[in-house]
């Protein structure tokens, strides 16, 4: 009995480092929430196209094939951030990215495009959050990777970086058949 | 001084329980309102994580209550609104989450640490020695205490 009272704490002490190291030393941030719509099929939506542009972007552009779904904004710094890792995608390997505009003003998201690069097959205008709360998103950027069927395969709620593109992204683009 | 001390306490204490609602978004029926009100505080914000998307000033989440008090103008019924978010969401969203094998530890921990801990100040407190007796002064201590009065 007494020296159980000794060995407790210690044992509690180990199980504690173990419980908190383990997320640490593999990389998990704990800020990401999983998202339920990961396997599921994309929200069904409609969404206005940029001033200029000619076509916004709808659910129904987003059948038949492999392609990236990018949540993006003028005001939102880690986009700026992830823009030259989504031209790598499209330019390098050819990836068709779609863009969904969060809560931008036009001209904001205009020049930011201009500035940074245009990546995207298609963009639409989501002024009021609607479709991006259909998407599961809870800020910006967020990265959806969907497969030929309209489902969503993959989400990251977090800029995409060069090492994401190697080591996630392009192996599930080929895992999943794209061209 | 004290009073100053229990003013900032009070003020302290409201802004705690402060909601992030602007007048402008609230519903025009006051019935509605307190529907959306009350589910918004099951809701946790995703953005900020620790706060009901009633409290939270995230702009996010104002587009958040912006949904929520859409439905419900639009008939929606509560069990409905919170399925919305649940289905985009999970169980993250849910300030009270369900029942199940990967929450079974937050649900548990709590009744199980009081009971454990119950269990382990009842033996504390049994085999703590009944006072001790203080020993009856010696002579000369006697002496010592005669000569101060």
């Amino acid at each position: 009995m007494r020296r159980l009272i000794f060995i407790t704490p210690i044992l509690v002490f180990v199980g504690l480092v173990v419980y908190f190291a383990t997320p640490l030393l593999r990389g998990t941030d704990p800020s990401l929430i999983p998202s339920p719509l990961v396997d599921k099929p994309i929200p069904t939506f409609e969404l206005p196209p940029l001033p200029g542009y000619q076509k916004g972007l709808s659910s129904a552009d987003l059948k038949g094939k492999v392609l990236i779904v990018n949540i993006f904004a003028s005001w939102c710094v880690p986009c700026r951030a992830e823009a030259p890792a989504l031209m790598t995608l499209a330019r390098e390997h050819h990836v068709p990215i779609y863009g969904i505009d969060q809560k931008d003003p036009p001209e904001d998201a205009l020049e930011y495009l201009k500035q940074l690069g245009d990546p995207y097959v298609a963009i639409g205008m989501d002024s009021d959050r609607h479709v991006s709360i259909d998407w599961g998103a809870y800020g910006a950027p967020e990265t959806f990777i969907v497969d030929a069927e309209g489902r969503i395969r993959f989400k990251q709620a977090a800029p995409i970086t060069q090492t994401d593109i190697r080591e996630t992204i392009l192996p599930l683009l080929k895992q999943l058949g794209a061209k | 001084m004290r009073s100053a001390l229990a003013l900032i306490f009070v003020a302290l204490s409201l802004a705690g329980s402060a909601i992030a609602v602007e007048p402008d978004e609230m519903l025009k029926d006051p019935a509605q309102e307190a529907r959306a009100e009350a589910l918004g505080r099951q809701l946790r914000c995703p953005v900020c994580k620790t706060e009901s998307i009633e409290e939270s000033d995230a702009d996010f989440t104002r587009d958040l209550r912006r949904v929520v008090r859409e439905q419900i103008a639009n008939g929606k019924t509560d069990r409905q609104v919170l399925d919305f978010m649940h289905d985009r969401y999970g169980d993250f969203i849910l300030l009270r989450p369900p029942f199940k094998p990967s929450t079974w530890a937050l649900w548990l921990a709590p009744p199980v640490l009081l009971v454990l801990g119950g269990i382990f100040a009842f033996f504390m407190t049994r085999r703590r020695p009944a006072a001790v007796e203080p020993a009856p002064l010696s002579p000369s201590e006697q002496a010592a205490v005669e000569a101060l009065k």
